[in-house]
């Protein structure tokens, strides 16, 4: 019997099987944000144990607010900052140089395919879509993470996914994954890997892919993974080619990775998606999904382009050329975050901040902010957000706001009319 | 520190709540998790449910349904119950992050099938109120609400109850790493 990626990635990195079915994995990564680390760091002091398992996998940045916003803001960062010192942690980023985590760390080249990865944070199941596992777990085992260098886990089942046909213009990853969480719904995927395959997925560019495998999360999914292939080896080579000859050379050592013809699934679910139309949320959950053009009466007060999710080059440049010679409505306000500094200086040298401003948005430094209500455009009472972020959770933006979860087309799109509009319509 | 478990319930009638309705996430600027303490479950969008009541305030275990704890990683969730002496939660199904954390924090996510869950929750609408033991190593619960006794027996990983038994993952992976 064939393996999945995640069976293959298990079987490499088992370093203890206590129980039946509990797999303790050594990790390639332990990543680390300002608001789910302190605490670790603070109750491996109190251990006696501030110690670090291994200080260039370990990679750190402040990113949820940053710039600080107020005291506690402050100290959290500085708490990060100084124990990535203490350490000598390399790669920590600070204010200025640093990004949404799961858009900066795969920017750096820091995943590669067959990796393992831990983070304090429900959406590092991004990084799957370089053939990786990543799971987001809480601080203790973050704790554990940063001391041993291991994490436990139930060996999760796969569900396949293929996706077949062709995406029509205007229509995104987004659209496909929030299809696909209606589909499943906000528990489909429980202790379940999603492990994405087909012609649509091998169109895809890796920013496409880090949308899809992003939102894996919200059907329940322990990790999004997507086949490395050469497009996972183009991004990457920049940092790998001094470790092969050439990139046949990486695609054949990163095609091990690939699952087998005959591996066992869980599922699998097949959808043509050629005629797949905008999609965007309504209520409170991921899984309340419909098509944009059915959700024309509601008003917005705030779009929001940016995250994990959408804030990467190409969903600037998706925003841009729908804004591109137009204004947004007076009745509301945008906000634009590119996601990391680098996507901030292609974004100014392409133009498109200059079309984000002229179409009256507001440019905000990288930071994940208001995707959860912290800082940078967080709602009011009574008010609608259209976000291409990945939770429309109640309050989520701010107590009393509601959101509504899109692709930057379609965002940007409703920020022109004022209504969620689909962009094809415009 | 190993936990003590059970005591009296409060019972959340919904399926899918997630970690931003147990602990709003403007409140994750707090680097303590006694800090926590005042904000339990003020988000939770539930008729009836007072995050300031008597009810809340007495509970040392929440009753509740499927894809409990759903959403952010934040082990917040769990430590805004440990913090309030809520050492356990009993419910049909759980999301994988809040369930492990509650685990690595030696605390028990017991999950116990629809049926049992109705059960739990007719018992504690017949007499406004329901008081549960656990008993760990018989790997049962046993409710009390105006004389009548229930007991229903549970599932339990023999990892996710080494954990409990070593007071959480930190102190059973020092153990053995």
């Amino acid at each position: 019997m064939g393996r999945t990626t995640a069976e293959k990635i298990f079987a490499a990195h088992l370093r203890d099987e206590p129980f039946p079915g509990t797999k303790v994995l050594d990790l390639d990564r332990v990543l680390c944000h300002e608001i789910t680390t302190p605490v670790a760091i603070a109750d491996l002091e109190w251990r006696g144990k501030d110690r670090v398992y291994d200080n260039t996998k370990i990679k750190a940045v402040i990113d949820h607010v940053t710039p600080a916003k107020d005291s506690k803001t402050a100290l959290q960062a500085k708490i990060l900052r100084d124990w990535s010192r203490r350490h000598d942690i390399k790669d920590f980023f600070d204010v200025g140089r640093n990004g949404v985590c799961h858009a900066l760390f795969p920017e750096k080249g820091y995943i590669r395919p067959g990796f393992t990865a831990i983070m304090g944070d429900s959406h590092t199941c991004t990084h799957g879509a370089f053939g990786a596992f990543a799971a987001g777990v809480g601080t203790t085992d973050l704790e554990v993470g940063i001391l041993k260098g291991v994490c436990a886990f139930r060996e999760p089942k796969t569900i396949r996914i293929n996706l077949t046909g062709n995406l029509q213009p205007g229509v995104y990853a987004k659209d496909v994954i929030l299809f696909v969480i209606g589909e499943l719904g906000v528990n489909g995927a429980t202790d379940r890997v999603l492990e994405f395959h087909g012609p649509v997925v091998e169109a895809m560019s890796m920013d496409a892919r880090m949308t899809l495998c992003n939102m894996a999360i919200e059907a329940g999914g322990t990790c999004g993974i997507c086949q490395p292939d050469m497009v996972t080896v183009d991004y990457l080579w920049p940092f790998i080619e001094d470790e092969f000859a050439n990139k046949e050379a990486a695609l054949e050592e990163y095609s091990q990775w690939c699952a087998d013809a005959d591996a066992d699934y869980d599922k699998i679910l097949e959808y043509d998606v050629t005629s797949l139309v905008p999609h965007v949320t309504f209520g409170y959950k991921p899984d309340c999904v419909k098509p944009a053009s059915e959700m024309s009466e509601t008003k917005i007060d705030q779009v929001y382009i940016g995250t994990c999710t959408n804030g990467r080059i190409e969903d600037l440049r998706q925003a841009a050329e729908v804004l591109q010679g137009r204004k947004i409505a007076d009745s509301l306000r945008g906000i634009v975050s590119p996601a990391t500094p680098k996507i901030f200086q292609e974004a100014l040298s392409e133009g498109l901040i200059q079309i984000f401003m002229d179409a009256g948005f507001c440019v905000t430094n990288p930071t994940c902010g208001a995707c959860l209500g912290m800082s940078n455009g967080v709602l009011a009472e009574g008010e609608a957000c259209a976000s291409t972020s990945n939770r429309n959770f109640n309050g989520r933006m701010g107590k009393g706001g509601t959101v509504h979860l899109m692709s930057p087309a379609t965002a940007a799109a409703t920020a022109i009319t004022g209504v969620i509009t689909d962009a094809r319509s415009l | 520190m190993k936990k003590t478990f059970g005591g009296p319930a409060i019972v959340l009638d919904r399926s899918d709540i997630n970690t931003d309705e147990i602990i709003p996430a403007k409140y994750l600027t707090e680097v303590t998790k006694e800090a926590l303490k005042p904000y339990c479950l003020e988000d939770l969008k539930l008729e009836g449910f007072d995050a300031n009541g008597e009810v809340l305030k007495k509970a040392r275990v929440v009753v509740t349904r499927e894809n409990f704890g759903c959403g952010s990683s934040r082990e917040h969730a769990p430590w805004v119950f440990e913090v309030n002496d809520i050492h356990t939660v009993i419910a049909e199904s759980y999301a994988r992050i809040f369930r492990q954390n509650m685990f690595n924090c030696g605390m028990l996510a017991i999950e116990l099938p629809k049926s049992d869950i109705d059960a739990l929750m007719l018992e504690k609408d017949a007499n406004g109120a329901i008081d549960i033991q656990v008993q760990l190593q018989e790997q049962k619960v046993v409710a009390k609400g105006n004389g009548q006794e229930m007991s229903f027996v549970f599932e339990i990983s023999p990892f996710d109850k080494a954990l409990v038994e070593a007071g959480g993952w930190v102190e059973y992976a020092d153990a053995r790493y």
